[in-house]
């Protein structure tokens, strides 16, 4: 009953939003709400079309159900991590980290959304299209690629210019060059790297330095790599596992694991583009481990899959259907590509104690590239097949 | 003197302003826009060098135009130019010795400068020489107004302040945990700003914008 009253709500304000309605500017506002409540009633008239159940809304709600382990244990991370930080003891899965941890991601998801669809709304009303899902995603990535202890106002400008410069300047969802979270991220990157790098950033609380207890540090594996103890490293199980300093999202790589099987086995992520990222990860960590130069360079090579945001990029940046190759052999190319850039910048670049951020916009850059010499390499293979007799 | 400033030759100086913006329409010069427009001083310097440069060089090409070799032309433009440059840049190593050393290498390259070399193979070689010297002041305004713009927003925003004076202290932005924006300082976010400014000139004038 209740949904038919709401049905009948909408249907009653509907012919105010048509065309010649009083309120016709706002059509693609009216329109994104209305195929948010229900199946929107637009069919294809004529001709033949493929069909296939999976449209832009239905995929991306699947990424942020891949997303959602990945959330989950960031909360009860943010809260655990805080409470280690000022010496109390609790159990990791406890009411009280989630519900600390919660009071203090949720803000962080709630600007991110805000802001990024307030443009997206604004947008649409001016150039008179639809508002479409693609917000969604990159609103839940954000957050997830964020440091916890980031201040606010700062998600809210990374996302203003990740969604103005990002993608509307470009033609909005789907024409964008860059995976628009990763240019939010980079964006604090480079604007404010005091709160985006360094060992206080990661744990809730810390910033500010009230009640830390004396000698805990909050820096992340890779901090504490680049910094040279590399005697410090955790064994891979705990890294594995992800009860470690980090961004909100990329800690536990059991979770992101989950979220990659959910991609996988709905065929929404490549799995070619995470095999092969993990590939040329794993390349340029042995070739590392041959030159051994330094401590850092004899981290063996497989750990290289587990500190960091390797695993993370790997599944839900890299793979980002918009922004990757978009040919098969293309994708081999660009996720080893990417993988192989992560770990020699991460290593090799003391500036950037993380490369995978770099390495996934460096490989955006060169998608195009990528699929317009597959795409020739085919012409010209079949072009020597069919060579014409005179 | 109503022939001098005929509405013809006025053209000449705010065409360059806007519709013909050496910068935003002709992408000329951006390499030095990119370099010296961190701060405000410096690039306010920069522009009446770029002014000075473009206004009297065109004058003195303009003026032996018709006695030059056509095809030693550029050289004889060029060493006009380097000239021209020598002396502004000694004056500034004289007068301000702090900015000279700040834009350092920039005011000698002035002499590579795009719009220079194009305004006098474009105008000032076909043209008497005070509609070239006009010419010069339009395009030299033209650059030195976008090269302001851009160190404006970067100084305010990346060390805020304005001219060195600093605004955001003043106003007690710190305070309330206001941080200086690291990325204006680097290179690219004046990539960005031009992008911006031609974004904003296109959307205001269509002309602007190219058929498909």
């Amino acid at each position: 009953m209740k949904a038919n009253k709401l049905r009948q709500l909408v249907d009653r304000v509907k012919p105010q939003f048509e065309k010649g309605g009083k309120l016709s500017k706002l059509h693609s506002s009216f329109d994104a709400f209305e195929s948010f409540l229900f199946v929107p009633d637009k069919v294809t008239l004529r001709g033949s079309h493929i069909r296939d159940s999976i449209d832009l809304k239905r995929t991306m709600t699947i990424v942020i159900i891949a997303l959602l382990p990945a959330l989950v244990f960031g909360i009860f991370n943010a809260g655990y991590q805080h409470f280690l930080s000022v010496g109390q003891a609790v159990t990791f899965f406890s009411w009280q980290a989630f519900g600390f941890g919660f009071l203090k991601v949720f803000p962080i998801i709630v600007v991110s959304y805000v802001t990024g669809l307030g443009i997206e709304f604004i947008v649409a009303q001016i150039k008179g299209h639809e508002v479409n899902e693609g917000f969604l995603v990159s609103g839940m990535l954000i957050p997830l690629i964020m440091p916890v202890d980031v201040p606010l106002w700062m998600v809210a400008l990374a996302t203003a210019f990740a969604v103005v410069f990002g993608k509307e300047i470009f033609g909005g969802t789907g024409m964008n060059i860059f995976n628009p979270a990763l240019l939010a991220r980079v964006f604090l990157f480079f604007a404010y790297p005091a709160f985006m790098t360094g060992d206080r950033i990661w744990i809730a609380g810390m910033t500010k330095g009230a009640g830390v207890v004396d000698g805990f540090s909050g820096a992340t594996p890779l901090g504490e790599l680049a910094a040279g103890h590399s005697d410090k490293l955790q064994d891979f199980m705990t890294l594995f596992l992800g009860a470690i300093p980090g961004s909100i999202g990329e800690t536990s790589k059991l979770a992101i694991l989950i979220g990659a099987v959910i991609l996988i086995v709905t065929g929404i992520g490549s799995w070619r583009i995470m095999v092969s990222m993990i590939a040329g990860g794993l390349l340029m960590g042995g070739i590392l481990n041959l030159v051994g130069a330094n401590a850092y360079m004899e981290v063996p090579f497989y750990y290289h899959l587990v500190i960091g945001s390797f695993a993370f990029g790997a599944v839900f940046m890299a793979t980002d259907p918009v922004s990757s190759s978009q040919t098969q052999t293309g994708k081999w190319i660009y996720g080893f590509f990417v993988g192989f850039m992560s770990v020699l910048i991460r290593v090799v670049n003391p500036a950037y104690p993380e490369g995978v951020m770099l390495a996934i916009l460096l490989g955006n850059v060169f998608a195009p590239l990528i699929d317009h010499f597959v795409v020739q390499a085919n012409i010209n293979r079949r072009l020597k097949r069919a060579t014409i007799k005179v | 003197m109503s022939q001098m400033f005929s509405s013809k030759n006025l053209k000449l100086l705010t065409n360059p302003l806007n519709l013909e913006n050496p910068i935003t329409v002709q992408v000329l010069g951006i390499c030095s826009a990119l370099a010296v427009t961190v701060k405000m001083k410096p690039a306010f310097v920069m522009a009446l060098s770029v002014i000075i440069v473009t206004a009297f060089s065109n004058l003195i090409i303009s003026t032996l135009r018709k006695s030059i070799p056509v095809r030693i032309r550029i050289i004889v433009q060029l060493v006009v130019v380097a000239s021209l440059v020598i002396i502004v840049d000694q004056v500034l190593k004289a007068f301000v010795y702090d900015v000279s050393k700040q834009l350092s290498v920039f005011v000698g390259l002035i002499i590579t400068n795009c719009i220079l070399m194009g305004r006098l193979e474009a105008f000032a070689m076909a043209n008497k020489p005070w509609e070239s010297f006009i010419d010069g002041i339009g395009n030299g305004i033209g650059y030195g107004w976008i090269l302001i713009a851009v160190s404006f927003v970067r100084e305010f925003l990346g060390s805020g302040s304005v001219f060195g004076f600093p605004v955001m202290e003043k106003i007690g932005a710190y305070s309330i945990g206001y941080v200086n924006n690291g990325l204006m300082i680097m290179p690219p976010a004046a990539l960005i700003i031009v992008g911006v400014i031609i974004w904003i000139q296109r959307s205001r004038t269509k002309s602007l914008i190219e058929k498909e």
